[in-house]
């Protein structure tokens, strides 16, 4: 490696949410093993550009820094992903580095993914223990269905598969695929189960799961695999079942 | 269902409608017209039996003009509503997201078309029979809009038998979406066939 080795970011950059966006060169001195955010750290460290001249830092989202937190997720040459596992090394240069477009810019590459937490308190993402009183353990789940569960439990609403969604945008509500496979995790577990219908009834709103349009771009971003698509399907089947069961019978309630 | 939303029901029933009667009625077409291939006289006859079934009116409207108004005018909507997202992930899938759509308002434009030249001028007094469709196919223009139109139309159709599987939750483990992909594949070349064979008979 030659001593003066340097990487070349683009950056994608915007003030506030209201004002236009804009691209900014960087030159960072190279490191072996670095990431996309250890390049950022040294853009904040000196924040100079490429033509020499002093700027703002960048500014973006991060946390955990091994792609388990989903917050640092970014368009790296055109592909939305985890920025602490996009490794230097492994791009080609210039780096070109985006916010996710779908979701409200707050400022540069940090994104505003409420939207996100919002859907996940509509479809009643968790299991209701709280109460007054020891309820004692649960049921016990059977293995299978655990494995199961725990690929789902792996999302970190990363809002990747909402930015390669093509129904996930300004003129749709379509929820997208995170939420509605928390639904599928939810339901699947022996307590959460017992609140399966309302969870259902909030699929089956607006921006629910009948708004997927299956381009299937989802189960192929997801950082984690989760069988996004699969659990689709399997959302799908059930507010059907759900949707005949409310209207035609009488015990589904309590089933 | 107060807590559920009336978009779900209008999707399925859109989902639904493709299939029955829309795309039963669509083979049956394709089917009826194949009959130009064994000459003008076993067209008309064919022809004049289902222009002259009993209720015929009814029939039209609510296996055929009903259904198609409100899946092609919800149909619009989805497409206009969507943001295709180019190039990445590059996938079968994600390509006839846009073909499904791009090939639904294809296929509307060209079933008004169609209508126009075909039932309507036969309200207006025209006989219908083989020459109605000759005449119209006679110009290589209109003839390769035929083809194109109906391309569009099966493979919207075909493509469609993939959705409706998942929509209804019939096909939900990938392999059972795979077999179902290929499935639909198969529906669009053999209905085409037809289609293309029955259209190429006029000429």
């Amino acid at each position: 490696m030659a001593e003066n080795k340097s990487i070349k970011l683009s950056v994608k950059r915007q003030e506030n949410p209201e004002s236009s966006p804009y691209w900014e060169d960087f030159e960072v001195p190279y490191r072996e093993n670095m990431n996309v955010i250890s390049a950022l750290m040294e853009v904040q460290r000196n924040p100079v550009n490429a033509k020499g001249e002093k700027t703002t830092p960048v500014t973006w989202d991060m946390s955990c820094l091994e792609e388990v937190c989903g917050a640092c997720s970014m368009v790296i040459n055109g592909t939305a992903r985890q920025s602490c596992t996009a490794l230097i090394d492994q791009f080609e240069q210039p780096i070109k580095l985006e916010p996710m477009s779908t979701f409200p810019i707050v400022k540069d590459l940090q994104i505003d993914r409420s939207f996100m937490f919002d859907s996940l308190k509509r479809v009643q993402a968790w299991v209701p223990i709280d109460g007054t009183y020891d309820l004692g353990p649960g049921p016990r789940m059977p293995e299978k269905k655990r494995q199961t569960a725990y690929e789902l439990s792996k999302c970190m609403t990363c809002g990747v598969c909402l930015e390669v969604c093509p129904n996930v945008n300004d003129k749709s509500k379509f929820m997208g695929a995170a939420a509605v496979s928390q639904v599928r995790l939810f339901n699947l577990h022996p307590t959460g189960s017992m609140n399966k219908n309302e969870r259902l009834d909030a699929l089956m709103g607006v921006g629910g799961v009948s708004e997927c349009g299956m381009a299937q771009n989802c189960v192929k971003a997801c950082p984690q695999g989760i069988p996004l698509t699969t659990s689709i399907a399997a959302m799908q089947r059930e507010t059907t079942f759900h949707a005949f069961k409310s209207f035609f019978g009488s015990d589904h309630q309590v089933d | 269902m107060s807590k559920q939303d009336s978009s779900f029901l209008i999707r399925r029933i859109h989902s639904l409608l493709g299939v029955i009667p829309l795309g039963v009625f669509l083979v049956q077409h394709l089917v009826v017209n194949h009959f130009a291939t064994r000459g003008e006289e076993a067209f008309n006859q064919a022809a004049g039996f289902m222009g002259n079934l009993p209720f015929v009116i009814f029939l039209e409207v609510f296996v055929i003009y009903v259904p198609i108004l409100f899946h092609g005018i919800y149909g619009i909507y989805i497409a206009f509503t969507a943001q295709y997202k180019y190039g990445y992930p590059s996938t079968y899938r994600n390509i006839s997201f846009l073909l499904q759509r791009v090939t639904g308002v294809l296929s509307f434009i060209f079933i008004a078309i169609h209508v126009y030249q075909t039932r309507v001028q036969v309200f207006m007094g025209a006989d219908l029979d083989f020459d109605l469709v000759a005449d119209i196919v006679e110009n290589p223009l209109w003839l390769v809009f035929y083809i194109v139109g109906i391309l569009a139309t099966v493979y919207h159709f075909a493509n469609g038998l993939w959705s409706f599987a998942i929509t209804w939750g019939i096909t939900q483990s990938d392999r059972s979406q795979r077999i179902m992909g290929y499935v639909s594949l198969l529906v669009f070349v053999i209905v085409s066939f037809i289609g293309i064979q029955a259209i190429l008979a006029f000429i």
